[in-house]
């Protein structure tokens, strides 16, 4: 460790050169164009904006696409002429087919779930927190971090010209089945949109993996002096064990997406065997589908709370700093995060209770998965009691941490029905299941997502976001969640199934009683999604226009990246690197109302903290 | 007032430690694809087929070259630039003689009727070798790119990190070869 000062000019001089960087060979850094500032980023932070602004426009895009799905599922004999504008003979007449409808349907579920809340939510949190709560200049391999962006805009440049073909993108849902996903001849989607689809997911893949090593080396290794894992964040506990999960589990996805590309394309039949099409049978034999189904599972299951885990965090990081209380249960916290992480890996047949699976293995999935529901309900039981008694201020962060709690209570408590193989045998592929995962970890995650984005918006831009936009846009989503997915769950329970283009059919007449319903929750649909339109819009008025941020620190947090200037240069701190002393939720303690962590400890709280001596 | 700039302290080299993380996500590649192996083994259509003879010299070869890498590091590690360029050219050669043995061994294979479509068994084999055999390509290109820098006379950088971290992959590579090549024994 070297230690150097300066002063006058050459002081200024040498900031600018060397407090852009840590020193590891980064010089390159010090006189950059535009190009190597905002588009080939090696900064940490410009990356994390690349990450939000992809995965915002991916958002605008899978949202939309849920619109014209629920138009067609809500208003099944209504024409809508402009559909055909846009998608032409695809919508012919203003219906749009059952291909395109499907084909909506898969890549809605891809996008929202690999490129908005995977690449999204973890890219841009990761990018802008680990470093800045942690005091490191940048990433541990700056050069690693932005090829992950780069990785992730070329997957997404793939999937945006899949979108493009003439024979449309990939029907084969977002979990991409085969057979369905494996033959050609399969359907309209099953061509090259399918094979884009797979090309696409593993660049995406390679993305996460990149990304997922540099969070891990950096987590562990370039903390500030003091900094001591049990210091740190939650927020970075949850993007760390995020992180861990993205690197074990993206790799088995990739070998299965080989796999498939390989049956797609070179004959071979891992996942094909004794296929008739059209009366002819198909010369594959010995694979099987099943195969296919625990390698994606292995990966499918993690990916939900790959999808949480970061949510979870930045709801605990919020709700403390929200309700001025210091976080409660901090190692409990921490451990659960390990717990769910753990089991998350344990727990992916339960995908597959009707694949035929034998009874005891599936026994012994429905045991791991609810054991899910006790680390689980040990952060819902923190997070109340962080609040309880609290100082709430009712930001718009705090709105959004708060609504977090509540979708995950609602959605999770579902979890545990869907865990019991005895019930998922009757609700599995129905609309409960849609209703489950969407205010789990649909909704939920968004939630999480958007609690960040308005707390560390004035971080990320030097200016604040709308308030009364940010209000509207909180409660209209936060009501149209629950508007549009409780009365799901109550069409799954009759048994609803999902991945339906109609229900009008005689054989599906049951289910047409829930037209009414099924309009209702299109209606509400189209209300919530305006509101995120209007939320992009605030997003990017307010980068421009926002009222400008005064104070370093306007929420009073005590974690470290409220010790920067208002505009956060590269290397973060101009000077040394802050140390830290304390842990990151000192709120409210002796009468003051929040005491950072590069405050030293003094001996005054030295004494508190003494434990009682009992006399001998 | 004076602003005091500080080296940032690492515990481990950032690019040593992501290269164990990468280490971890391969393995996790290949456990997936070795347990979609064990799972189907155990169908009815499966045909079980000699392994080419070649996988043995190739198995020779990546451990020799295990030898002289962990060898070219210790060389680096004295400065003894001559013995380590050599050592660091011997490894490479032994990489794409790797190399060539298990195209040998395809090749062979695809001789007695064995090719990719034979079966679920071959497609496999041919898949994993085929991954393992571009992992070690990547090895290889890194021991090039160490053999120019040996090489080059207007900078001399005597930075052991990315010699360790190329010796580390390349050490991982053949323990890599080495549990697969085990494994389709003991799977056979």
């Amino acid at each position: 460790m070297s230690s150097e000062v300066y002063t006058g000019q050459a002081q200024r001089a040498a900031v600018a050169a060397v407090a852009v960087h840590d020193g590891d060979g980064h010089a390159h850094h010090h006189h950059q164009s535009f190009i190597t500032k905002y588009i080939f980023s090696q900064d940490h932070k410009v990356i994390s904006k690349q990450f939000l602004i992809t995965g915002m426009i991916w958002a605008i895009i899978g949202g939309f696409f849920s619109v014209i799905f629920r138009l067609q599922l809500g208003f099944p004999d209504k024409s809508f002429p402009f559909l055909e504008t846009i998608f032409g003979h695809w919508a012919a007449g203003g219906h749009i087919s059952p291909e395109l409808y499907y084909q909506l349907v898969t890549m809605h579920g891809t996008i929202m779930i690999f490129f908005v809340l995977t690449a999204g939510l973890s890219g841009t949190f990761a990018n802008l927190l680990i470093p800045l709560q942690l005091g490191a200049r940048d990433m541990a391999s700056p050069f690693l971090n932005m090829l992950s962006y780069w990785f992730f805009f070329v997957a997404s440049i793939i999937m945006l010209i899949s979108l493009f073909l003439k024979t449309g993108p990939s029907e084969a849902g977002w979990t991409a089945y085969p057979p369905l996903s494996a033959l050609h001849e399969a359907s309209e989607g099953s061509k090259a949109g399918m094979d884009l689809w797979l090309i696409s997911m593993a660049v995406f893949v390679v993305s996460q993996l990149l990304a997922g090593l540099n969070y891990i080396s950096t987590i562990l290794n370039m903390r500030t002096k003091g900094m001591s894992m049990t210091r740190m964040p939650l927020t970075i506990w949850a993007l760390f064990f995020t992180a861990v999960l993205g690197v074990l589990s993206f790799p088995v996805l990739l070998s299965g997406f080989i796999l498939l590309l390989f049956d797609r394309n070179l004959g071979t039949s891992f996942y094909l065997s004794d296929i008739y099409i059209a009366g002819h049978a198909l010369p594959n034999q010995g694979g099987s589908p099943i195969l296919y189904e625990h390698l994606f599972w292995f990966l499918g299951h993690p990916e939900v709370y790959i999808v949480m885990l970061p949510g979870m965090g930045i709801t605990s990081e919020l709700l403390a700093t929200h309700s001025r209380k210091p976080i409660f249960g901090y190692l409990a916290m921490v451990g659960s995060l390990f717990a769910i992480a753990s089991l998350s890996f344990l727990v992916w047949a339960h995908h597959m209770f009707v694949s035929g699976m034998n009874p005891f293995l599936g026994a012994f999935f429905v045991l791991f998965t609810l054991l899910i529901a006790v680390p689980s309900s040990v952060k819902v039981f923190n997070w109340l009691a962080t609040l309880w008694k609290g100082n709430i201020q009712y930001t718009v962060p705090a709105l959004f941490a708060i609504g977090f709690v509540s979708l995950f209570i609602s959605g999770g408590l579902t979890g545990i029905w869907l865990g019991n193989s005895a019930l998922d045998l009757h609700l599995h592929d129905t609309y409960f299941v849609i209703a489950h995962f969407h205010l789990v970890m649909g909704i939920a995650a968004f939630f999480g997502m958007f609690a960040g984005v308005y707390h560390w918006f004035p971080k990320m831009f030097g200016r604040f976001m709308n308030n009364t936009l940010g209000y509207i846009h909180f409660w209209v989503t936060f009501i149209g969640a629950y508007l549009m997915f409780w009365p799901m769950h109550y069409e799954g329970l009759a048994g609803m199934p999902r991945r339906y283009y109609e229900y009008s059919a005689d054989a599906l007449a049951v289910y047409h009683r829930f037209q009414g319903l099924n309009e209702f929750i299109s209606v509400v649909a189209i209300i919530v999604f305006a509101v995120q339109l209007m939320f992009v819009f605030n997003f990017f008025y307010s980068i421009f226009k926002g009222r400008p941020v005064k104070d370093p620190n306007p929420w009073k947090a005590n974690t470290l990246e409220w010790t920067t200037p208002i505009h956060v240069g590269h290397g973060n701190w101009p000077g040394e690197i802050p140390e830290v002393h304390r842990w990151a939720y000192d709120y409210s303690k002796n009468g003051i109302d929040f005491i950072p962590q590069t405050v030293p400890v003094s001996p005054a709280e030295e004494e508190v903290a003494e434990p009682v001596k009992t006399p001998q | 007032m004076a602003y005091t700039v500080r080296v940032q302290r690492k515990k481990i080299h950032p690019h040593k430690f992501n290269m164990w993380v990468a280490i971890a996500a391969i393995v996790m590649m290949f456990g997936g694809l070795t347990s979609a192996y064990v799972v189907m083994h155990g169908q009815t259509r499966w045909v079980s087929f000699q392994l080419p003879h070649q996988f043995i010299f190739s198995t020779i070869v990546i451990l020799l070259s295990s030898l002289t890498m962990a060898l070219a590091v210790k060389s680096f590690r004295q400065h003894h630039m001559n013995r380590y360029k050599m050592l660091i050219t011997i490894t490479a050669a032994l990489g794409v003689i790797f190399m060539i043995s298990q195209f040998m061994g395809f090749r062979f294979l695809y001789a007695h009727g064995v090719n990719l479509t034979f079966n679920v068994s071959a497609s496999l084999l041919f898949i994993i070798t085929g991954l393992h055999m571009l992992h070690v390509l990547g090895g290889v290109i890194a021991l090039l790119v160490m053999f120019f820098r040996a090489f080059r006379t207007r900078i001399r950088s005597y930075d052991p990190v990315p010699v360790e971290v190329a010796a580390t992959y390349w050490h991982f590579v053949d323990i890599l070869w080495i549990y697969l090549f085990g494994f389709f024994i003991w799977m056979r």
